[in-house]
Parts: C-alpha cells; structure tokens; sequence
C-alpha cells in the first residue's frame, strides 16, 4: 500500500509528453525481441515515407507530420501501454503490425473513435465494415492469402489438387491460426489433404514439426510464420531437403531476412505479396536525397528496398493518402481522428494516384467502401533468386477466392456483432 | 524520532495483536488507504489506469500469492503463468455462461456477474493449484520446481488445444465482454479509468489483508514450520500434508484472481501462449525475490519494482530525452538488470528487509546511542 505513493511521486516526470503537433500518426513497432528482424525493416519503411513528406512536401497538406514511435517488442502488455500513451498525443491512426495487439485495440479503438489499419494482418472478418466500423484491413488479409496460395498450387497443377497433400506449418497464436478455417473451406472445394503442424512462440524450436514433414512428404508445404520462426523453417526444410518451389510462406513469411540465413539452400523459396518488391521505383530517388543524403533515415539505414521496407512504405503512403481523402471530404487540414476514418473509408487507389506518387504498379488498385473494408484482395507471388539475392514477382495479382471467403466473413462478423451487441446496417446506407 | 514504539502502550492482548502494531506504521497504512481510495480514482485517466495502476495491483495479488507458497511454506513454483491462465479462462468461462455438452444436448448456465465469475476463477485455480501441488509431498527444491513447471507447460498447451475453453473462437483468443456492476462497466472497451481502477484496488485491499492475517495466525505459522525444516515440523505435529496442500491452494487461489483481472480488466483479450507463458512465470517469481521472500509489503514492492521501472524509464528516455526507441528497449533491459543485481548483491532478502533496516535505523534517529 506504501507503493501508491512513490507511485504517485513517479507522475511528475511521466505527465511529461510530446508537444501535440499538426497531423500525429504513430508507429507502434518492434526493433527489439524474436521479431525484431521483421519489425525494423517496417517501421524503417512507415518512417522514412513520412520524414519524406516532411522534407518534400512540407507535410500533407501542408500540415507537417508528427511521427511517434513506440516500442512494443510484439509483446500485447508494452502494446497497451503504447497504445494508451500515444492516444494521448492525438494519433490519427494505429497500425500496430501484430495480430494479438490489433485483437486488442479492435474494441478499445473503436470505443475511443480512433481507425485501426491492420495491413495485411489482423482479424480477417474486420473486411464488414458495417460492423467493424473503425478497421480496415486493406488491400489483403490472411483468407485472401491462404486462398492465393492455393490458387497458385491449382495453377501449378493445371486446376486440379485433389488428392495433393497440404501441410500448413504455422505460428501457434491468433495469427497462425486465421488461416485454418478457409483452407479447411478450400480443402472441401478442391479435395485436397490439410494437415497443421502448429509452432509455438517464439519459434526457434521446430525440429519435430520438419521430421514430420520430412516423415509424411508432404506435396506443398504453406507457412504462416513471423519473426525468427521464418529463419528456423526455412533452415530446416533445407536441411531436409525439402523443394523449395513447394514451400509457399505468407507476406510476412517472405523478406530477405527470413532466406539470406540458409544461404544458398532458400534459392527458389516463394512467399506472397500485395505489393511489388525492390528499389526500381522514382520514389527511392526521392528518399535518397530528401531522407538518406540529408541523413534522416530511420534506424540504421540500411534497409532501404527490402520487403518488408517496401510494406512499410506503402502503409505509410495509404495512410497519408487517407489523410489527404479526409482533409479534402472535411475542407480542414489538421483532421481527427474521427475524420480520419471517414478518409480511409474514402479511400481510392488507383495506378494515375500511385504513379503520381512515384510508385507506379507498386500495388493492386482497390476502393475501399463502407461494407468493404478489406479492399479486393489481390496478391501475387514471388520467388527468391538466391544467387541474385533479390525476390521477383513470378505471377501477376491474381484475386482471392470470393465465392468461399465471402460466407466466411459475413459468418465471423455477425458472430462478433452478436457477441458484441452492434447493430449492422446502421452506419452503412 | 520520526518512527518509534517507545510511548506506544497497549493496554490489551488484541491492541497488540493487531495487524499493525506501531502507531506510525498504522498511521502511514490508512492514509495509503485513503489516497487510493478517495483521491486516486479522481485523478487518474486511462494511462495511468492502464499503463501503470491495473499491471501494479494485478501484479501484486499474484505476487502476493507466490509469495503465499514459496515465501511462506517454501514450496519453488514455476507454474504461475499456467495458474493465471487457469483464472483467466475460467472466468471467460463464467462470465460468458458455462456450457456443458451431454449426448448432443447442450446446457448452459446463464452468465455470472464479473465479480462472482473472478472469485469463482480463483477457486478453479485453487483446485486445479492443489492437483499439482500434489508432487510436492514426495519431492522439494529443484525437483519440485521442475513439476511445477511441466504444470506451466501443459497448462498453456491445454488452453490451446481444448476449444471449449475458449468457445470454439476461430483465433483461438478470449476476449472479455463487457460486463459490470451496479450498471458500470469494468470489462469490455467502454470503461472508465475509475471504475477498472476501484474494481482491482477492492480485490487487492481485501486478499493482501487476509493474506496478512493468514500469515500471522496458526496457518501460516504452520506453513513457515514447514518452510524451515519440514521433519521437526511434522515432529511437533503439523501434518504437511495438509500444509503444503493449504499452502498450494491458498496461493492458486491468488494466482487464479490474478490471472482472471490481468484477462478481463486489464488486457481484455487474452492468448495463452503470448500472455501467459513461461516468462511470466519469471516475472512473478522476480517479483517476490526482488520484494522480499515472506513478506506481503515486499509482494507490493517486488510488484511496483519490476512493472513501474521499465516504465518510468521508457517515458524518461524516450518521452524525455528523445532517444530512439530500440535504443532506449536495450538500456532498460541493461537497467532493470543491473538494478536486480545490484540489490540482491546489497540486500539479499529483497526490498522488504530493505525497509525494515530503514525502520531499525529510523527508531534510533537522529541519536544512534
């Protein structure tokens, strides 16, 4: 009981926070932990493209950003505290690259009127919009993924899989376990054999599911997998000589971080993708002599062109862009964060906008609307040329399976608007 | 001077029995009560509730209830992560309706309130606690620990495998609804700093109070018979056990009402192997060697120690100095690290004896002789 007052005496120095600036966006990210290897590269990429609107531009509209990060070390706790500090400060939006941590803000977010972009992660069903009102997941998330994957096995195999053997090796949390459901729906659809080989966190120890793999042969192996649980899986399919062409990870299962340990070995391993991958774009013009010349990059600075800096970079671009929809829908340049959801649900990319921003056919052009939250769902493929050191496409965007996803959706978020007593239909017309 | 017995008279067995037996402690002891009582609750906002007050007391029960079973009764546990997740999930369980499937039929129990379905986590947990308390009357010390941690693992193994805790949800999480008493919600996204806050502090106040006075009376006299040399404990008849076993259900007990309001209150989404895992084993077991092994003000400190220092040095180097983040994750691992050694290297019974030197030292001030 003592405590309560050293606790009290601690106050002083904590009430101390930032200046509220102009237009506030945070970054909740991660350069420490099991998941650092994934988290810098991104937070890297989300920062650098808001130093360069900065430093170009002068800001969105004129009002300069102000970028707090926050480390949360993939951790939910941190991600609390992060979260409730950087609500302070007047963050338009949260983009917290962690499943657990989007599960949480998804209520707390919504009751405090503040949009949560969880790119490419986070709860799939977030997609309704008109239950999920402040969410977004666009322009893909896992069930788009799961289903891509296995369209690109069905085009593999000439439009037929039946009887093929899938083993899913995956990351034994919410976010691992996102996909189970619509591959076990695609599993009734194509005939094919699914079997799970769960991972528990944070990943380093997975010798027994790769004897298994290694046991039971499966035909395509599919990994959804996060920070250095990527390295160990796909060290050890190459010590098991698995075929890499047939080893497909998510988007977060595909940087150059993940391969570049096996060596040689990861040449011809495949990940999916929403976006493009290197530095062949003007944009990376642009960043070297407004950000790296000026020596504003974030971190150390040598991430740039990476994967998993490009997706940093293109959340930070959809953000801005969705910032830059609600200043003009509000006709005021410092916006809310209530307006900043109603600019993200305005939101409209199209190639003209991406190639005026310097990242022509960096993404797929999608619309997002008030019951679709989660875009079309386009992804593509792409292998990793070990010899070259460089992933490329090897498909073009292709979209998910609608047909199967769609029932799904609207099943997991009715349960939830159920759970949660919210009423669909009344914020969309 | 400031602090001294001398002066002090009590005139009946019960004056000196009671709990705080030093006027000034007493003193210090109700206005710590009213400052979180009544002017607390008016001050805070949802940072400091959730960043700082809700971690702290949650923490301190747990605390607390380690500190029941391996400071008093001496019995090494590391399965405290595995019993929280036990309360967490019986409480989602309780809170959201028990359903119990027979031949295809299903019955369910209708929702219990909040404070009910916590009590009645913990006494889940206490059952599922003694279970595997049950190694400790043929094994101690190291082997023990090593029982117990196999309860951490298969613990969070089970929640992860058995889907009717966690009703069948596609992501394997337990999200708490919201629920609340007398009309004000304490769970769900729609509470006030306050009323979370007030909700914690009650559960706090009320098992650090009967934690201290099982301590003193002949229960925890018996635990700490055992805890010194069990063989003369049983030779001057305490019979271990139901010592141990008390000692092991008492503080899964704590455990368990730890982890249900770490799930519903403070992080109301919950997934077993990210929130209770092995480390937060650790963590709580740092918490009462830091605080003070057999010591409930040491549980408090331990408790305060491990969750406000990595905070306080987040805002300080970040917030403060504007030190880049990752920078800043790495120094407070090298911190808080340095500060645990340095302690235990100074004081080795932790940051109660600490405070009980200070008071020898403050009785004598200023005249030492």
């Amino acid at each position: 009981m003592k405590m309560k007052l050293a606790t009290l005496a601690l106050g002083a120095v904590m009430a101390a926070g930032p200046a509220l600036a102009d237009l506030t966006f945070s970054s909740l990210s991660y350069r420490t932990g099991p998941y650092a290897a994934n988290g810098i590269p991104f937070a890297d990429g989300y920062a650098d493209y808001f130093t360069l609107l900065n430093e170009r531009d002068g800001g969105i509209g004129g009002e300069k950003v102000n970028l707090v990060e926050c480390e949360t070390g993939y951790n939910t706790e941190k991600g609390v505290e992060c979260y409730e500090s950087t609500k302070g400060t007047g963050a338009l939006v949260y983009q917290p690259l962690s499943t657990g941590i989007t599960y949480q803000l998804i209520p707390k977010a919504t009751a405090d009127g503040i949009p949560v972009h969880s790119m490419g992660y986070g709860r799939t069903s977030a997609k309704n919009g008109s239950v999920f009102r402040n969410i977004f997941n666009y322009p893909a998330n896992y069930w788009d993924g799961a289903s891509i994957a296995i369209k690109h096995l069905l085009d593999l195999n000439g439009g037929d899989i039946s009887g093929k053997r899938v083993a899913l090796v995956y990351h034994n949390s919410a976010y691992g376990k996102e996909p189970i459901r619509t591959l076990e729906e695609l599993a009734k659809k194509h005939g094919y054999e699914l079997s799970l080989l769960p991972v528990d966190h944070p990943g380093q120890e997975q010798k027994s599911q790769w004897l298994q793999i290694r046991r039971e042969r499966p035909d395509y192996v599919l990994m959804w997998g996060w920070g250095v649980m990527n390295q160990v899986a796909i060290q050890e399919a190459v010590n098991i000589r698995y075929p890499m062409e047939n080893f497909i990870g998510i988007w977060w299962s595909g940087s150059e971080n993940d391969v570049k340990p096996a060596g040689e070995g990861a040449h011809g391993y495949k990940a999916l993708t929403f976006h493009n991958v290197g530095s062949d774009y003007p944009i990376f013009d642009d960043i070297k002599t407004h950000v790296v010349d000026k020596g504003l990059a974030a971190g150390a600075g040598d991430q740039i062109g990476t994967v998993l800096y490009n997706r940093g970079l293109y959340a930070a671009m959809l953000a801005a862009e969705a910032a830059k929809t609600a200043q003009e829908l509000h006709g005021t340049a410092t916006i809310t964060p209530a307006q900043m959801r109603d600019g993200m649900e305005a939101l409209s990319i199209t190639e003209e906008k991406m190639a005026a921003l310097g990242m022509p056919n960096f993404g797929p052009s999608f619309t997002v609307t008030c019951t679709n939250h989660g875009g079309d769902g386009y992804g593509a493929v792409a292998q990793w040329d070990a010899k070259a050191g460089s992933w490329s496409l090897i498909t073009d965007y292709m979209q998910s399976d609608q047909d199967v996803l769609g029932p799904l959706i609207k099943e997991d978020s009715e349960a939830y608007a159920a759970e949660n007593k919210i009423e669909e239909q009344k914020f969309c017309p | 001077m400031l602090y001294r017995e001398a002066g002090d008279f009590k005139t009946s067995y019960t004056d000196d029995g009671q709990t705080f037996p030093i006027k000034f402690d007493r003193i210090g002891y109700y206005v710590a009560l009213i400052v979180a009582f009544a002017i607390v609750p008016f001050v805070i906002n949802d940072y400091w509730v959730n960043a700082i007050f809700l971690p702290f007391l949650i923490y301190a029960i747990a605390a607390i209830g380690l500190n029941v079973l391996v400071g008093y009764c001496g019995q090494v546990s590391l399965g405290t992560g595995g019993f929280m997740a036990v309360g967490a999930y019986a409480c989602y369980k309780f809170m959201t309706g028990i359903d119990i499937w027979i031949g295809g039929v299903q019955y369910a129990l209708p929702p219990i309130n909040i404070f009910f379905s916590v009590i009645l986590a913990g006494f889940v947990t206490a059952i599922v606690g003694v279970l595997f308390g049950l190694p400790s009357l043929r094994i101690k010390g190291f082997y023990l620990a090593v029982a117990t941690l196999a309860a951490q693992f298969f613990l969070v193994w089970l929640f992860n495998k058995w889907s009717w805790t966690y009703n069948y949800s596609a992501s394997g999480q337990i999200s708490a609804p919201e629920r609340g008493m007398f009309g004000v919600p304490v769970t769900g996204p729609n509470t006030e700093a306050w009323a979370t806050y007030l909700f914690c502090l009650v559960f706090v106040v009320v098992l650090a109070l009967i934690a201290r006075n099982l301590t003193r009376g002949s229960v925890g006299r018996k635990w700490m018979a055992i805890r010194d040399m069990d063989i003369a404990a049983e030779i001057i008849g305490v019979d271990p056990l139901k010592a141990k076993l008390s000692a092991f259900a008492v503080s899964s007990f704590y455990v368990g009402i730890a982890g249900a309001l770490f799930f519903s209150v403070y992080l109301g989404a919950v997934e077993v192997g990210e929130a209770f895992g092995i480390q937060k084993s650790f963590l709580v077991l740092f918490m009462v060697i830091i605080g003070g092994l057999g010591s409930i003000f040491g549980s408090f400190a331990g408790a305060a120690f491990l969750v406000l220092l990595p905070v306080l040095l987040k805002n300080v180097l970040v917030s403060g100095l504007g030190w880049p983040t990752d920078l800043a994750a790495h120094l407070e691992f090298m911190i808080v690290g340095a500060l645990i050694v340095t302690f235990l290297i100074l004081e080795p019974h932790g940051l109660a004896q600490l405070w009980r030197v200070i008071k020898e030292k403050l009785r004598l001030w200023p005249f030492p002789h």
